[in-house]
């Protein structure tokens, strides 16, 4: 029995409703509550120390589906309520759950579903310029037209008073990065308030998927966030599978977590060089780019894309791995560690770095765990979350012979993300040297059925930014109804804006790269 | 014999507008190599320059005459400066009119005007980054002339030429005096202030937010930019051969010397190449610090050019 299924039910009795063999995994719990109770159940699940993991909107006509997922520990527990077309408002869940804060804006701006009692309901992910009535994730609406202009305009949030001034920055930025705009409010080189605006590169991929076919999607989920193709690639099918009642041979599976890791490697390195060059210690950056780079050239020999974008498909994966391959990849990993190890020395030994990263961009626990992070920034501020321990899938499960090492460190600063990183490097690597040395023969792949209409599918994968959640609805047709990305970047994101004020302005870069969340993940 | 000093005085200018690139071209070579990468050629900042020169200014509508004076202005100021200096020899015709203090001040001036650009645009980048700079400045000027004070001290002038020829015809206990040494400690720390290097500024980041004198000239382009860029080569040579001619000054020519002149190029070569690593190892060994600690490294500076100034006094 399920801690939040029980929860909700001592809350809200008669009124919520569970329907089998809907949602899959069977898992993942799934109850219908009335309109009127949407708060109460949030409630219940606040005091079970549940998380908010995601919350999203459909559209099943007659009806608008609002959905919200809660996470406690290894459980998901998902909340349906409905709300007429004529009528478009939910209560909102804002004042249990401050990541609903950004979710609701994002249904109201892109789905029309009016949060009630949500304190700002200006556009999120759709600009002020676009018609106020276009609802691009609304089936009527025709994604294939431009949008039409019209005059609108964002209000920020200001601050006045002697000696306070603002600092815009972006959506251009001075780097090869993706756009997002931060504007600052500073006294002198004190930051007050950061407010962020993203959106800049929405690209309607929920939609998108609604015109796809369902063998076609993981392409899709592959492109949400480059430098995570493997890990939102993998969430998609897992959830597809699970729809479809497929369970992928294990071999495939076994493949899939190599990948997973492999990703995780490289972009942490590339993450660790990149936050001590913008603490102006080069030398780092490139050394770590090397080595990253060595990861990279491997996977497009042995797997044929640097990035193994598209090798992880419904049904299994789409290349094996030979013993010569494992041979290649034991003795980089020699290479690798040896390599490693000396820079991680160099950057702990280095105190003029050290004096940079220590106390700089804090998210407290406490505020860690308000704004429901996940991932490294949430294991950084001491919240034990990884889906790879708490819901695991093979062979991540067989937590005896993996005995995964999973770093949870509490000060929530640079330094902490950065040794998050640095640890979880040395632990894939072993994970990477346990996958090879036991891994199963076998199938990598099996042919896999579309699912049946009428179902959800769910999966949560913990890509190396942090949890990605999809979640699949088969419409009347059996085709692609919705599909909800959450990247981790889409409840992160509030907790680089969180950790900012109290810091100086020319240490903001620093605290940006050490959450270096995705601005794609997050504007979809 | 009085076109000799006129011509050695133009000599040095041609060599400082020609060397400068090439020094700032081997500091990056240095520091390429110190990263394990390859390095663009010593001529790659000639280049850089050519380029500025050849593209077309993008001027903001509300520039002033300020903004569009202020790059002749530093690039002037710091041409000046490069007069007063004893690179090859001491035989300076305008050495004679204006001693250290004036260099000082020179470069103030530069600066002044750099800042009030940087706040003409009225971007915040702009005015952001005289707000640094003029913070730095206001340590960084008090220790440097404690630091000149103290060099004087032991010379008995202010004039860099008598300074560079007092130490260099000394006996080599004159040299190695502890004020001095102190004195030498104070110009290092504060010659990477004011050209904006590692630890203090980072010339080379694309971080808006962290920059101190690129967020001033953030908003210049073309020639303009071309300018102050070279200005900013020729003051990273322009500081290296102040402490070569006040901490190191043998080698350079003595006065109405002028065969001592090829080999005062030679010591010269041999010196920047020296200093070039030694910047570049401080460069790369170390992370910026956070900017208010510059207020403590400055401070220490002036502390160990006042203890330069006691240790003259006591102990010399």
């Amino acid at each position: 029995m399920s801690l939040l299924k029980d929860a909700i039910i001592s809350a809200l009795g008669e009124d919520v409703r569970f329907r089998e063999n809907y949602q899959h995994p069977a898992s993942v719990v799934f109850c219908t509550v009335p309109k009127a109770k949407f708060t109460e159940a949030a409630k219940a699940m606040k005091r079970s120390y549940a998380l908010l993991a995601a919350e999203w909107a459909t559209e099943e006509t007659p009806w608008f589906g609002i959905f919200a997922c809660y996470r406690w520990g290894s459980e998901y527990l998902i909340v349906k309520t409905v709300t007429t077309m004529d009528d478009p408002a939910f209560p909102t869940l804002t004042k249990k759950y401050l990541p609903a804060y950004r979710f609701e804006r994002q249904m109201n701006s892109l789905m029309g579903v009016v949060p009630e009692g949500h304190p700002d309901l200006r556009p999120w992910l759709k600009f002020e310029d676009w018609p106020q009535d276009a609802y691009p994730l609304r089936k009527s609406f025709d994604a294939s037209k431009p949008m039409p202009r019209v005059e609108g305009e964002y209000r920020w949030s200001r601050a006045e008073g002697e000696g306070v001034y603002e600092i815009p920055v972006g959506p251009v930025h001075a780097g090869i990065i993706e756009p997002g705009h931060f504007r600052f409010q500073a006294v002198g080189e004190q930051i007050i308030n950061l407010e962020e605006r993203l959106g800049y590169v929405h690209k309607g991929i929920e939609k998108r998927f609604e015109s796809m076919r369902w063998e076609d999607g993981f392409r899709l989920a592959g492109r949400v966030s480059g430098d995570t193709t493997v890990a939102h690639s993998l969430a998609y099918c897992m959830a597809l599978e699970s729809m479809s009642g497929f369970v992928p041979p294990e071999r495939a599976c076994w493949l899939r977590a190599l990948f997973l890791e492999r990703e995780r490697i490289a972009n942490h390195l590339g993450d660790i060089g990149a936050i001590c060059n913008d603490a102006a210690f080069a030398f780092m950056l490139y050394q770590l780019m090397r080595l990253k780079e060595g990861i990279l050239r491997t996977n497009s020999e042995l797997f044929g894309h640097r990035f193994i974008m598209d090798r992880i498909i419904p049904g299994g994966v789409a290349v094996d791995i030979d013993v010569k391959g494992k041979e290649k990849i034991l003795s980089e990993l020699k290479w690798l560690e040896k390599e490693f190890e000396k820079l991680v020395t160099i950057y702990d030994e280095n105190p003029s770095l050290e004096d940079r990263v220590r106390g700089t961009g804090v998210l407290l626990p406490e505020k860690a765990r308000e704004l429901c992070a996940v991932g490294i920034v949430a294991r950084a501020s001491g919240m034990n979350l990884d889906c790879r321990i708490f819901n695991p899938f093979t062979p991540y499960d067989q937590h005896d012979r993996i005995e995964m090492d999973v770093p949870v460190l509490v000060t929530g600063d640079v330094h902490a993300r950065t040794w998050v990183r640095i640890h979880e490097v040395r632990e894939s690597t072993r994970i990477i040297r346990w996958l090879l040395d036991n891994m199963p023969d076998g199938n990598i792949n099996g042919t896999i059925e579309p699912p049946s209409s009428e179902k959800a599918g769910f999966a949560a994968v913990e890509g190396w930014r942090g949890e990605i959640i999809y979640w699949l609805q088969s419409g009347p047709e059996g085709e692609i109804n919705r599909c909800m990305v959450r990247d981790p970047s889409s409840v992160n994101w509030l907790g680089l804006e969180q950790s900012i004020p109290g810091n100086i302005v020319p240490d903001f870069p620093l605290c940006n790269k050490s959450f270096n969340q995705s601005y794609s993940g997050h504007d979809l | 014999m009085k076109f000799m000093p006129l011509l050695i005085e133009i000599m040095q200018l041609l060599l400082l507008l020609a060397a400068a690139p090439v020094f700032a071209g081997w500091v990056k070579m240095v520091k390429c190599w110190s990263q394990g990468r390859n390095s663009p050629s010593l001529m790659q900042p000639y280049r850089d320059i050519a380029k500025l020169f050849s593209k077309d200014v993008v001027l903001a509508e509300n520039a002033s005459w300020i903004f569009r004076f202020t790059p002749y202005i530093v690039f002037g100021a710091t041409l000046l400066a490069g007069g007063i200096i004893p690179i090859l020899s001491v035989d300076l015709p305008l050495s004679a009119t204006a001693d250290v203090i004036a260099l000082v001040a020179l470069f103030a001036i530069a600066r002044f005007f750099a800042a009030l650009a940087g706040m003409d645009i009225g971007t915040a980048f702009g005015g952001m980054g005289s707000s640094r700079e003029m913070t730095i400045a206001s340590l960084a000027e008090p220790a440097m002339l404690m630091a000149v004070f103290t060099m004087s001290l032991a010379s008995k002038s202010t004039s860099l030429s008598h300074i560079a020829q007092a130490i260099s015809q000394s006996d080599i206990h004159m040299a190695l005096r502890p004020s001095l040494a102190f004195a030498f400690l104070a110009f290092v720390m504060i010659a990477i202030a004011e050209t904006g290097r590692i630890p203090v500024d980072n010339p080379a980041t694309h971080l808006e937010l962290t920059m101190i004198h690129e967020a001033m000239i953030l908003e210049y382009s073309g020639r303009h930019l071309a300018l102050i860029e070279w200005a900013g080569m020729m003051k990273l040579f322009l500081f290296m051969s102040l402490g070569a001619a006040a901490f190191f000054p043998w080698g350079i020519a003595g006065a109405g010397n002028m065969a001592a002149i090829p080999l005062a190029l030679l010591y010269l070569i041999i010196k920047f190449a020296f200093a070039g690593v030694v910047l570049v190892l401080i460069e790369t060994g170390l992370a910026k610090m956070r900017l208010f600690r510059v207020t403590e490294f400055l401070g220490a500076a002036f502390l160990l050019a006042t203890l330069g100034m006691l240790a003259h006094f006591i102990l010399e």
